[in-house]
């Protein structure tokens, strides 16, 4: 494990044990009161989501251009994060949602794309776990696949109705509403570091102990 | 290459026109598909609104997974893909040859669905039968873009028949949505061209994207 990683992970774990303390000093959202909270976690996590989802679709690339198997392992490693922190967006999107807008759900152009590529990325790992050998190549070809996919859910769903707020309110947030979110998506970036760190480290274990067998099936011939 | 993706039709479509196997099949269940959405949403011989466009859709797309499974099982029992690959023709010509083999057989499954689901569910499908054969074109071609590439990449795959539908439908939402809102929208009283045009344009850069995505893509997967 590369010197970083421990006094990282220390940071992180004690930022998010310090959140619930920063969002609840922050101040109310004048019509939607406590529910507008849920923002602080709802909106890192996706931008982590969709962050890990282009990590995945690029190092697909890199990995189908390259051949090279690091690529790979980050790939695999990103899919099962976008998995992760798009159930965290989709499960808080909602229950915003039901307060914001008094529906669970909407059928808009940012929830149907994200609830696509997440299924995409869930299909991906499908793929890994019962595709059988040579499923990594296939996988880099439906990540890629995925990736540009999403910009033509966007633009069908789009091309409906959106009322979704865009994200051009968040540089006008004031301070105290802004600092808790920052604080809160520099603590999921954190997180999102080390768990991609930690994830391709197991990979690249499990590929060293499959080389090691390998090896010694090739000694006791 | 265009002689040789030719070549590979021939092949495939001699061998279709033969068994007839995947065309009877296929439509049959097309057919199937169409009979139980008419059985659960028709009531009191009325079907819903838009209804029909949404069913003829969800029926090329059903429809279209068997014949993409079948197509490359074919290849695969014999053991014929690899001798494709082995061949002295570019890859792109072969993914170009399955492609339009694929397509020959779900558009002559639409000739026979269009009429069928306009009959069961009332609906004015063939008002406007230009618009609607370009929305249909254009939204198969993209449907068996990402799905001729896929079917191929999983032919040695485990699992395959359960992988090909997992993987195919979350990523052909778009086409999907762009056929049935286009289609949906031909079948108004009065037609709006503009809505018509706006769809058609997506499912045509969906084609654009996917097609030559599918063509890198498949050089690259299919190297051993």
């Amino acid at each position: 494990m590369p010197k970083w990683f421990l006094p990282l992970a220390l940071v992180c774990g004690l930022m998010f044990a310090a959140s619930p303390l920063v969002i609840a000093s922050a101040d109310y959202e004048s019509t939607m009161g406590l529910v507008q909270k849920i923002f602080y976690y709802h909106m890192p996590s996706a931008w982590m989501f969709l962050i890990s989802a282009i990590v995945c679709g690029v190092s697909s690339v890199r990995f189908l251009v390259t051949g090279d198997h690091r690529h790979d392992r980050t790939a695999l490693a990103a899919a099962e994060l976008t998995v992760l922190f798009g159930l965290i967006t989709l499960v808080t999107g909602p229950l915003w949602a039901r307060r914001a807008w008094g529906t669970f759900w909407v059928w808009d152009a940012r929830t149907t794309s994200s609830l696509v590529s997440w299924m995409i990325s869930w299909a991906y790992l499908i793929l890994r776990r019962y595709g059988g050998p040579g499923s990594e190549n296939l996988a880099a070809g439906l990540a890629i696949f995925g990736t540009a996919n999403v910009a033509f859910i966007y633009v069908s769903v789009n091309y409906w109705r959106t009322i979704h707020p865009a994200t051009t309110v968040v540089p006008k947030l004031p301070f105290s509403m802004g600092f808790p979110l920052w604080f809160c998506v520099a603590a999921f970036t954190l997180l999102f570091v080390l768990l991609l760190k930690l994830r391709v480290r197991v990979e690249e274990q499990q590929a060293r102990v499959d080389e090691l067998y390998l090896s010694l099936d090739d000694f006791g011939r | 290459m265009m002689r040789v993706a030719w070549l590979i039709v021939r092949k495939d479509l001699t061998v279709e026109v033969r068994s007839r196997e995947i065309a009877y099949t296929t439509l049959f269940f097309a057919v199937s598909c169409v009979l139980v959405f008419a059985f659960a949403l028709v009531r009191d011989g009325r079907a819903p609104e838009d209804g029909a466009a949404g069913i003829l859709w969800i029926a090329v797309m059903l429809a279209g997974n068997l014949t993409l499974g079948r197509t490359f099982e074919r290849e695969r029992q014999s053991e014929t893909l690899r001798a494709l690959l082995l061949g002295p023709a570019p890859r792109a010509a072969v993914y170009v040859g399955k492609l339009l083999g694929i397509l020959a057989l779900l558009i002559g499954a639409e000739v026979a669905l269009v009429p069928l689901v306009a009959l069961l569910f009332q609906a004015r499908l063939l008002a406007h039968p230009l618009w609607l054969s370009a929305i249909l074109v254009s939204g198969t071609v993209g449907f068996a873009a990402v799905g001729t590439l896929f079917a191929a990449m999983l032919v040695r795959a485990r699992s395959r028949d359960v992988l090909l539908p997992v993987l195919l439908y979350p990523m052909t939402v778009p086409v999907i949505i762009a056929g049935v809102r286009g289609t949906a929208a031909l079948m108004q009283p009065d037609l709006e061209v503009g809505v018509v045009q706006f769809w058609l344009a997506l499912l045509l850069c969906f084609d654009a994207v996917f097609v030559t995505l599918a063509l890198w893509t498949f050089e690259a997967v299919m190297t051993d």
